[in-house]
């Protein structure tokens, strides 16, 4: 392991909660639909990170807790029982209603389990239920997908067949690149978890190979071990050298000779460097700020160091599971700062007092930064754009050298007055 | 329990962080988990703010709870008061806390701080943002002048005379993520410059703690939002004495019925009456032959009690419309848009189920909306042109322009907004003339972004063979070409009141002839 630093701090944080993973869940499922049970607080954040004026009506919804509920437990099952009905009612079209728990109703220890199972008898054969929790004084931001992923995994029916198992969100086109990919390797059995239909859980057991596409999964990939299933270790496919490190991983566990694999990436490879060298140009020498917010920083940081030539400042995640970790600390550069945790006052005081020439933080913090003359990309983008890949590397460079780009495009004179 | 997919407004605390964060020299910590900071984004991004809210979370998560969260609010109010060094604390909780019963307000009170702390206690399972903020205002307002109150005399409206300066009002309500505060308050305060009357103070967007304190130097009070500063203004005319406006200053009318009011309340004498109907171009822009076509367009109106209702005479009065629906998500101002629709013969719609506003609309078949942005999306569904006249805040309703609503020139933008949407008169006209030739493409709307999407009002033809028959009627060959004769905007409308009809009258076939009976029977 690489002399890296840890730090852990405390303090009040800037971090989405885990309910706001629902949006990019809900577009990965589009037979499912996630019925937060919480406040008018959680509707309006969830409204608020997703921009959800777009749609008729989306397939994500708040069961809004009022005084009355708070009165009596059992009053407040009774009113759940009814807004399901309602709703199912409403959209017949709906195979998985994930309830999701939210800080009020894990204050107030409303059982949501329980009545997922009640829901689960009732509506059999209908609708399946499914619950987890997304509130924010027990995960942040991206943990709501580990909640979730971890919530369907007592569905999934068991079989020894040997397969690859892609765990983590992905946008549908690099999933079927990834796909094709495997395929020409040998890997003929790979499946994806979550899948594109809620109904279609893939079958789990000890010949199932996991490989994790997001870094933010611990109870998941507890629960597949549990199951027993092998996890592969490896970097996370985020850049040229993590996607590379990541094929080698999974073609090792499959016993195909690394040859092969570099005989089948390393056309990609080469278009990817060749892709990758007008944002390195921009980004080399510069230095970068992580933030904590989606857990995605470690692996992003060493993408921007390693292969963009970017200076890290400090790496801040909300939470570090080293284990988990442990092939991506392995090629941080020595003397990394990674600062596990947040106290975001103090933390703004060192992105000041450091000078970076880009900070990656959530939307809260970006106008003011750039405001204080400071290029900022925001990292709610990480998690909505198609980053994962040796053939999408470019792209994922892109969203860091397009803020630096833009600023010396306004602040430079390029045109002569005539 | 209430289903919600979507909501016109958010959890009571955002309203005490709209107070908060339009403000200088104060500071809110707020008792909240980590997922709460999602309100920052509120001002950032959607503002466009280049600061963040003055708003320390204790950000306690799940091991908190089973130790002493009540510590971890006084060390975060401790960091903050050290950090920021406010001149006012307000001190609250969002919906979690207020489960946990930790009372931040009386502990910062108890921790021997010189200034002076506000303890929002904003009930996030009843009340919503807008409540939030009124509560706010008025808490802050209570807690700054509270001393003052056994001392000072009842404010004289007239006293300004006896000083011998001009009089002085403060304008109070505009906020930030308020609909065009920033530019209503710019052109409040010219009108009432130019009438001789200076303003004391604007609160609560720009004002500072000391601010508040002197409010009580102005003779009254604007009222410039009810839903944020009614609370306030009536709680300083209880104890002060000061008077404050009812009117609120959108539409030529109202704009010169809001001065006259100041003016009665200052016992001030109004010199430049005739003057001020040519402050704007409205009145003849709407008197301008163009025009002519926006009579008795049918417009559909939803949004906040104070821009809905402003909307509904504005649509009446100065533009010859006929307003087909008013509503509002304001629970607080129901009353007010009720006695409106009343006046309206409408039947008002209360409601923060924007399904409901949404089937509401479709039923009403107007030719525009006025509406909050959610409005302009279901708008665009059924192929409805649509203004955007209210909160919630996008980021679009924070033009880089000078826009307000108010005043002469928020008539100016608001006659713009609600008519270029619209057909010109012209070329409504033209339209109509020229639809019959094959060059024609049906449903054309010029400049407007929307063609393809009228499937509302426009019927194609395989529409025409799905919709051909309702309850068992049956359009003939020459029903159906008469139809297409109607011009686009208005046909969905005139196919259900004629098959409405025919179902009336037990008629069996809809020819050419019984869509011309319907017609003269609605008229």
């Amino acid at each position: 392991m690489s002399k890296v630093e840890f730090n852990k701090e405390t303090g009040p944080r800037e971090v989405f909660c885990g309910l706001t993973s629902i949006v990019w869940l809900h577009r990965r499922m589009p037979d499912a639909f996630f019925l937060v049970v919480g406040s008018r607080t959680c509707a309006h954040l969830i409204q608020s990170a997703a921009g959800v004026m777009i749609f008729a009506e989306p397939r994500f919804g708040t069961a809004i807790l009022e005084e009355k509920d708070l009165a009596g437990l059992a009053d407040a099952h009774e009113e759940l029982d009814r807004v399901v009905n309602d709703l199912i009612a409403r959209r017949p079209e709906i195979k998985t209603l994930f309830l999701v728990g939210s800080c009020p109703s894990e204050v107030i220890k409303l059982d949501l389990a329980t009545v997922a199972e009640k829901l689960n008898k009732r509506f059999l054969g209908q609708v399946r239920f499914v619950n987890y929790s997304g509130s924010g004084i027990e995960t942040t931001f991206t943990q709501g997908e580990d909640g979730a992923l971890k919530a369907l995994i007592p569905l999934m029916e068991s079989s020894n067949e040997e397969k690859l198992l892609l765990v983590g969100t992905l946008a549908n086109n690099v999933e079927d690149r990834f796909k094709k990919i495997f395929r020409n390797l040998g890997i003929s059995n790979i499946e994806s978890f979550p899948p594109r239909q809620s109904t279609e859980l893939p079958k789990i057991g000890k010949n199932t190979k996991v490989l994790l596409t997001q870094p933010y999964l611990s109870d998941t990939v507890r629960d597949l071990k549990h199951r027993g299933c092998e996890i592969i270790s490896a970097p996370f496919p985020l850049g040229i050298e993590g996607s590379t490190k990541w094929f080698l991983a999974a073609a090792k566990a499959f016993k195909i000779n690394e040859l092969k694999v570099h005989e089948i990436i390393s056309p990609l490879i080469n278009r990817a460097k060749l892709a990758l060298d007008s944002h390195k140009e921009i980004l080399k020498g510069k230095r970068l700020f992580l933030l904590p917010e989606s857990q995605l920083e470690i692996s992003l940081a060493r993408f921007l160091h390693n292969e963009c030539e970017m200076d890290l400042i400090e790496v801040g995640t909300p939470y570090l599971n080293k284990d988990l970790m442990k092939e991506e600390i392995n090629l941080l550069p020595d003397n990394t700062k990674i600062v596990e945790g947040q106290h975001v006052e103090k933390q703004l005081d060192r992105v000041r007092e450091s000078h970076p020439d880009l900070v990656v933080c959530g939307m809260g913090l970006a106008n003011p930064l750039e405001a204080e003359g400071i290029s900022t990309k925001w990292s709610i983008e990480m998690v909505f754009s198609p980053i994962h890949g040796i053939d999408q590397a470019a792209d994922l460079a892109g969203l860091f050298s397009k803020p630096l780009r833009r600023n010396q495009i306004l602040t430079s004179k390029t045109l002569v007055t005539h | 329990m209430e289903l919600t997919l979507w909501t016109y407004e958010g959890p009571p605390h955002v309203g005490a962080m709209r107070i908060a964060s339009s403000m200088k020299d104060i500071h809110y910590v707020l008792h909240a988990p980590q997922g709460d900071t999602y309100a920052d984004l509120l001002f950032t991004m959607i503002e466009r703010r280049g600061q963040r809210p003055p708003v320390t979370y204790t950000t306690f998560q799940a091991r908190d709870l089973g130790g002493d969260t009540a510590e971890l609010v006084k060390k975060n109010i401790k960091e903050a008061v050290e950090r920021f060094k406010p001149k006012t604390l307000l001190v609250g909780e969002s919906c979690t806390a207020e489960l946990i019963q930790d009372q931040p307000g009386a502990l910062a009170k108890g921790m021997g701080f010189d200034m002076p702390i506000v303890n929002l206690e904003l009930p996030a399972y009843s009340k919503k943002e807008n409540w939030g903020a009124s509560e706010t205002l008025y808490q802050l307002t209570r807690t700054l002048l509270k001393e003052k109150v056994s001392s000072a005399d009842k404010i004289n409206p007239l006293r300004w005379r006896e000083i011998g300066r001009r009089p002085k009002v403060n304008i109070l309500g505009p906020s930030l993520l308020g609909f065009r505060c920033r530019d209503d308050v710019i052109e409040i305060q010219r009108i009432l410059s130019e009438q001789g009357i200076d303003t004391n103070v604007v609160a609560p967007l720009g004002a500072s703690p000391d601010d508040i304190a002197r409010l009580i130097d102005a003779e009254i009070n604007i009222c410039l939002y009810k839903e944020i500063a009614e609370a306030s203004c009536e709680w300083l005319k209880r104890n002060f004495g000061m008077e404050y406006t009812n009117t609120i200053p959108i539409g030529i009318k109202n704009t010169i019925e809001f001065i006259n009011e100041v003016h009665e309340k200052l016992d001030l004498p109004l010199t430049n009456k005739e003057e001020l109907e040519n402050k704007s171009k409205l009145p003849w822009y709407s008197k301008s032959v163009d025009s002519n076509y926006l009579t008795g367009k049918r417009v559909f109106i939803f949004g906040d009690g104070t821009h809905a209702i402003a909307a509904a005479k504005i649509a009446k009065e100065e533009l010859g419309f006929e307003v087909v629906g008013l509503g509002t998500y304001s629970r607080e101002m129901a009353r007010q848009v009720r006695a409106t629709a009343k006046d309206l013969n409408l039947e008002a719609l209360i409601t923060n189920n924007y399904l409901e506003v949404e089937d509401a609309m479709k039923k009403a078949a107007p030719e525009l909306v006025l509406g909050t942005q959610m409005e302009r999306h279901s708008a665009k569904r059924l192929g409805i042109p649509c203004s955007v006249i209210s909160t919630p805040m996008h980021v679009q309703d924070v033009p880089a322009r000078y826009s307000p609503q108010m005043g002469w020139e928020g008539a100016n933008v608001i006659f713009d907004d609600w008519v270029h949407p619209l057909m010109m008169g012209l070329e409504e006209h033209l339209i109509d003339m020229f639809k019959h030739d094959f060059e024609f493409v049906d449903g054309h709307q010029s400049h407007l972004g929307h063609t393809a999407t009228n499937k509302n009002n426009m019927l194609n033809s395989d529409e025409k063979k799905e919709k051909n028959c309702r309850e068992g009627i049956i359009w003939t060959e020459s029903g159906r070409a008469e139809l297409t004769k109607v011009p686009f905007f208005v046909r969905g409308k005139v196919k259900s009141n004629t098959e409405k009809y025919a179902i009336l009258r037990g008629i069996p076939e809809i020819s050419d002839e019984t869509l011309y009976d319907a017609k003269a029977y609605f008229s």
